[in-house]
């Protein structure tokens, strides 16, 4: 099972023709399954053309009909990448994941606001993807630092995802799928989504999730959990030594108005039954010890 | 990025938004004659800093007379202001601002900034004028209302009304309310801020309804669209170590540890400051290198760290996906050969091309304590620091 992408995942990848995203397109095909699952391309100047035999289409609509692909992943430089998101919005594509980073909070609004009412599930921006170990992965993290298991990973950051990861796998334990959510302010899929879907997969025993300041996303999941999870969930939270109104690379992670601190969240998940630790290199050991 | 209370009134005033008529200035000289320009006989002089909280540290000042004009622009001019929001080394005054004196009936407050459950734009606004509004909503939340603005049709008449009958702006006053409050959307939207604050909006003696002071931020990620808000940038405002990160593409915030850290990542860069703590010691700076890092980008952010003359060991923290270690490696020598390290040097690698960036570190004969994982390598710089002071 898994959630939101398998082996049978058809993916197109948008912005294929840039530097960015013919490197990943090629790491990502070079990945387990992932020479029959990169079907397509998009690039509106380039149809008709390929990348190292991907086809590349004029739209998603098109790249859509032409492969049945369900999924799209968007390499577009920042200006240009919240349309994109749109464009596989409108084709009605199951899942889009946008690695862009710096995409502007007003184009994301607009872009949340279209997307009311519609059937796309959007992972990201500004996240580093999601695999599914020994199946398939779609974004930019190393692949060979996974494999396939029974622990649910989510995170808002990249290499504290791998950190992670690295944790678990050092204690044998290997993953039922990963998500990067992304560290922008608006984005698409938060904690407490995920959290449902996880609860829901047959293949997950267990749920490392991984937040940082800024938001009350951490917060709003620990309250579902308390009430719907019926699997045990672990949690770190980064940024306990971060100092308020000072934005801490990534653009949601900022302390403001006295909100989104790590201590904050880190007490209300623990009311909500979520073991914590305050400690990032622990990560790993925690959740064994929920198992 | 932010900008001063002049600025974003000029910002403002191309919306149609009334604020009283005022005029920047950098010395007496020039304060004095924009007073003899604005005419009238009251006039407030008021500190241009980022930080909010001039009021009360001394920065806004009202002056009856040209002679007190400029007694008050000498004193506040390169006074340093210490305020709530700009930490007890405060912040030297650069610029000033004088405005007509207005007569005030009523103080309101007026926010806007980015709901993120929403993902709305949410205005905020109170009958607590002038307060500070974190405090506001602590003590009584009930005093704060609340619209959220479909980003598509703007803030609509209705919503506009509902609000200003809420916070008490009367009748003969509400539509000139409604029309700045969404000149005040407008505005917000189109410059792609994430933050401005009316605080306070008046309603003065002849029931106009005037912003009095005004605030703005605006998203960085959308400076590329707005050159005309890069233009007003004011260096003074900025650390110097910050602005010579960003020339870099260096993500680098001063703190005020001895501990400092170099970490591929945000996330991981602030888990690496988390755990140094937690270890007993003390974070020097945040520092993310990025995704690309270069051997170039990696020795400028030694640099960086070198600056503070409290540091006491260095931590670098990688673990490689894209970025590959042996690079990281090689920019560790480099910058170590080229900056004359004078602090012990924990490594951490992890992740891609691993071994190959250890052997670099080996070979080069630097005196490099290595770490095999994240709690190794904070337990070893926190003795390392703690050796050396």
């Amino acid at each position: 099972m898994s959630i939101l992408i398998n082996r049978n995942s058809r993916v197109i990848t948008q912005g294929i023709t840039g530097k960015t995203g013919q490197f990943h397109t090629r790491m990502c095909r070079e990945y387990a399954q992932g020479a029959a699952c990169f079907v397509a391309g998009v690039n509106p100047r380039k149809p008709g053309e390929s990348f190292e035999g991907i086809p590349i289409y004029a739209t998603v609509k098109e790249a859509k009909q032409q492969t049945g692909a369900n999924v799209s992943v968007i390499y577009v430089p920042p200006p240009f990448a919240a349309a994109a998101i749109d464009e596989a919005v409108e084709a009605e594509l199951d899942l889009v994941i946008c690695i862009t980073e710096g995409i502007p909070v007003r184009d994301m609004l607009r872009t949340r606001y279209k997307m009311q009412g519609r059937k796309t599930r959007l992972i990201g921006p500004n996240c580093p993807g999601i695999i599914t170990p020994d199946e398939i992965k779609i974004g930019i993290m190393p692949g060979y630092i996974h494999k396939k298991g029974r622990i649910g990973v989510v995170s808002r950051s990249g290499t504290l995802t791998y950190e992670a990861v690295a944790q678990l796998m050092a204690l044998g334990l290997g993953q039922s799928t990963c998500i990067g959510i992304g560290g922008d302010p608006v984005n698409g899929l938060k904690h407490l989504d995920v959290l449902q879907l996880f609860n829901d997969d047959e293949e997950t025993d267990a749920v490392l999730m991984v937040g940082e300041i800024g938001g009350t996303d951490e917060e709003d999941c620990a309250r579902w959990v308390k009430d719907h999870m019926q699997k045990p969930v672990v949690g770190f939270i980064a940024g306990v030594t971060a100092p308020p109104g000072k934005r801490m690379g990534h653009a949601g992670a900022i302390i403001s108005g006295g909100k989104g601190t790590a201590q904050e969240k880190l007490a209300v998940m623990e009311s909500c039954g979520i073991k914590v630790t305050r400690n990032p290199a622990e990560m790993g050991k925690l959740l064994q010890s929920v198992l | 990025m932010k900008i001063h209370e002049y600025q974003a009134k000029e910002i403002l005033q191309k919306y149609g938004v009334v604020t009283p008529r005022g005029i920047a200035g950098f010395s007496v000289e020039e304060v004095v004659n924009a007073a003899r320009q604005l005419g009238g006989n009251v006039w407030v002089v008021k500190a241009q800093i980022y930080a909010g909280g001039r009021g009360k540290g001394g920065g806004v000042k009202v002056a009856r007379s040209l002679e007190e004009v400029r007694q008050r622009a000498a004193e506040i001019l390169n006074m340093r202001l210490i305020t709530h929001q700009t930490g007890p080394e405060g912040q030297v005054v650069h610029r000033l601002f004088i405005e007509q004196g207005v007569s005030i009936e009523k103080e309101f407050y007026v926010g806007m900034v980015v709901d993120r459950g929403r993902q709305r734009v949410c205005l905020m606004a109170s009958s607590e004028g002038g307060m500070e509004i974190e405090k506001v909503a602590a003590d009584t939340p009930e005093k704060i209302h609340k619209v959220f603005i479909d980003p598509i049709a703007g803030l609509s008449v209705q919503q506009a009304e509902e609000i200003s009958t809420e916070i008490g702006i009367p009748e003969q006053s509400r539509s000139q309310a409604v029309k700045l409050l969404q000149s005040l959307y407008r505005a917000f939207d189109e410059s792609d801020a994430s933050l401005l604050e009316i605080n306070p909006l008046a309603l003065t003696a002849e029931k106009q309804v005037i912003a009095l002071d005004a605030k703005m931020n605006f998203d960085d990620n959308a400076l590329f669209r707005h050159p005309e808000i890069v233009a007003l940038r004011d260096l003074d405002e900025e650390d110097p170590v910050e602005i010579e990160a960003s020339k870099h593409e260096l993500s680098y915030i001063p703190l005020d540890g001895n501990i400092g850290c170099l970490v591929n990542g945000a996330g991981l860069a602030m888990a690496t400051m988390d755990i140094i703590k937690l270890y007993g010691g003390n974070p020097a700076n945040f520092l993310d290198v990025g995704g690309g890092a270069t051997a170039e980008k990696v020795t400028e952010a030694f640099k960086l760290m070198l600056r503070n003359p409290k540091l006491q060991a260095i931590l670098v923290n990688i673990f490689g996906g894209i970025m590959k270690c042996d690079v990281i490696a090689q920019g560790v020598v480099m910058a170590a050969r080229d900056v004359q390290l004078t602090v012990p040097l924990v490594v951490r690698l992890e992740g891609t091309n691993v071994e190959l960036g250890k052997k670099i570190l080996a070979d080069s004969g630097l005196t490099i304590i290595s770490a095999d994982n994240m709690a190794d390598a904070a337990q070893k710089a926190v003795n390392a620091a703690k050796a050396n002071a």
